[in-house]
């Protein structure tokens, strides 16, 4: 069927465009600059795609080097001893520390990044949301080793008191009692990391929630709300989604967080039901602490962890995508 | 349960800037009162006032009296919160939570009120629904997002809304400029069966809306821009599209200038 029967207003009849040129037109890739734009932007978009697939392709090489010579089993071997005849090696230590520290950053930091961006959205007088809105952003420009420095000299002897208070009166729950020992502990790796996610959740949810339409909130008003039965109606129900991916990008840096957790953290390949005694380990942390004295293999092995936290991250940003998704039309897009 | 709205000496000021000057006028309650004027002249402003809505901008402040009834709105120790309780209002552009479903959306005004059973929530929404002329085009699909709705319908459900918690005066800011004439139509007649149970003011710049529409009329005016809006006369509607007292509203009405 010949589309332009149906076009009142199309220019007169000029030699008839062929096929492609048509599809090239429905594009909006004629003119020179819509041809540039169209070839850069699809270009980045393959680049990123065969960049990780480049990475996944590595990543699986090297790690079922290492796995098929590993006679304990990959998924659930407590210990990690690439060096021994025949090697013994597992990651069921790492992925417990690194998803156990990285639930104890985020239950610590969305709440307060949430409360952060609302404050300097909706509370704060103008003079006093722009500096408190910087010393944020500054706070995410403070390098990893700075906080890895930090936390080992400050923050790991100021826990001795809140570890105390905890096994007093926690301690029964064993998830909380205490040996006494340092604390460089999962939980001051938690806290620690919750520092560092804070930044980068505030500065999101804080778009977020600038972006929220006057007029929600002028419907709220005008219906008889307070000022924080705006902000439940109004404002947190539209910046939902993105503050769950702002959290999604804090919870990306937790998981992979390497030099901080290594300088903090007191690994010891076990499993310790106490948040507060040392030990346990996290993959980028395992994999900084013993990449550069490993053995080729010991790297093969190293890298098979990398795999996993990988696939971790990747299910934690789908199952991210599914919450989003599930609630789209609701969403503050359709506003 | 509608109430007579009194304004004495109304001032209102952005920051620095008078926007609207010494307005005095009476709402008689269950009628329909029209704010006309050309653009800039301080009548969404002045309306703003009746339900302390103009304070929530930034440096807005108002001096003067309104009473509804007997009760000053800017009393000392009055809450602006109960007073838009009382004050109900509908905007320019539909605003719909587009976050909740429709039910939740006539439903929101009473969560914020209290307590109410499930089956009590959905009496009001029932009633108010129906109160809007929407029931029949949504009843089947209560807990669909009411953003899905056409721009007519989503603003009769943020009539329901506003009508949902039982106002005693319900502001509307030219809420048929961003409708088509069907949908117009639709909310001009709702605001014929509205005025039965409330007090109904309304911003239009549709001066043939304001004579369909509204037993009085107030056409407001500006000297100059930058100067302050003020009211130049209110009267029966009537009257004032047929023989005006004062000359700048019959300059206006036959269109010789704003």
């Amino acid at each position: 069927m010949d589309i332009s029967t149906y076009t009142t207003d199309a220019p007169p009849p000029t030699p008839r465009p062929t096929e492609t040129e048509r599809k090239r037109a429905a594009r909006g890739a004629t003119r020179p600059g819509d041809r540039i734009f169209l070839g850069l932007s699809r270009g980045s978009g393959i680049l990123l795609l065969v960049i990780m697939a480049a990475i996944a392709v590595f990543l699986s090489y090297r790690a079922s080097l290492a796995i098929g010579k590993d006679h304990g089993n990959f998924l659930t071997t407590f210990e990690w001893n690439t060096g021994l005849q025949p090697p013994v090696f597992g990651i069921a230590i790492l992925a417990f520390g690194t998803i156990v520290s990285s639930i104890i950053a985020m239950a610590l930091a969305v709440p307060v990044a949430v409360a952060i961006a609302l404050f300097i959205t909706h509370y704060a007088p103008r003079r006093m949301a722009g500096p408190v809105a910087y010393v944020i952003d500054l706070l995410a420009a403070v390098p990893s080793i700075v906080y890895g420095l930090w936390g080992a000299l400050v923050l790991v002897p100021h826990m001795n008191g809140l570890f105390g208070w905890l096994n007093d009166y926690l301690g029964w729950t064993g998830i909380f009692s205490w040996d006494e020992g340092a604390p460089r502990s999962m939980l001051t790796v938690g806290i620690l990391l919750a520092i560092m996610i804070l930044p980068i959740i505030t500065n999101v949810s804080r778009e977020v929630f600038r972006q929220v339409p006057q007029m929600h909130e002028e419907a709220a008003l005008a219906l008889g709300a307070t000022r924080w039965e705006v902000i439940r109606m109004a404002v947190i129900p539209f910046g939902r989604s993105g503050v769950i991916s702002a959290s999604m990008l804090g919870l990306g840096r937790a998981l992979g967080e390497t030099i901080a957790v290594a300088t903090v953290l007191s690994p010891a390949f076990d499993i310790q039901a106490s948040l507060l005694n040392p030990g346990g380990g996290t993959f980028a942390q395992n994999i900084a602490s013993k990449f550069s004295e490993a053995t080729p293999f010991g790297r093969d092995a190293l890298i098979a962890s990398g795999l996993v936290l990988f696939v971790i991250t990747l299910l934690v940003n789908g199952a991210a995508r599914v919450i989003i998704a599930r609630r789209a039309e609701y969403s503050g897009a359709n506003a | 349960m509608a109430k007579r709205i009194d304004v004495s000496g109304l001032t209102a000021y952005y920051g620095s800037h008078k926007a609207i000057e010494d307005i005095s006028m009476t709402v008689e309650p269950r009628s329909v009162t029209a704010f006309i004027g050309p653009s800039g002249c301080g009548k969404s402003t002045f309306l703003r006032t009746l339900n302390r809505m103009h304070e929530v901008t930034p440096g807005g402040r108002v001096e003067g009296k309104v009473l509804l009834d007997d009760e000053d709105l800017y009393g000392a120790g009055i809450d602006p919160v109960s007073v838009r309780r009382e004050v109900g209002m509908v905007f320019q552009r539909p605003n719909p939570f587009p976050t909740m479903s429709i039910f939740d959306n006539v439903a929101a005004g009473l969560r914020l009120n209290g307590n109410y059973k499930k089956s009590e929530l959905s009496d009001v929404v029932e009633k108010s629904l129906k109160g809007a002329n929407l029931w029949n085009e949504v009843k089947d699909r209560l807990n669909k997002p009411g953003s899905g709705l056409s721009g007519g319908q989503q603003q009769r459900l943020c009539i329901a809304r506003a009508i949902a918690v039982e106002p005693k005066v319900l502001l509307m800011d030219e809420p048929c400029s961003a409708l088509d004439p069907i949908s117009t139509l639709a909310i001009e007649d709702l605001i014929g069966e509205l005025k039965e149970r409330f007090t109904i003011v309304i911003v239009t710049h549709n001066m043939q809306q304001a004579a369909r529409v509204s037993d009085r009329t107030a056409f407001f005016n500006l000297a100059a821009v930058g100067q302050p809006g003020r009211l130049i006369e209110i009267d029966d509607t009537e009257r004032i599209f047929s023989n005006p007292s004062v000359q700048a509203t019959e300059d206006y009405i036959s269109g010789r200038f704003g």
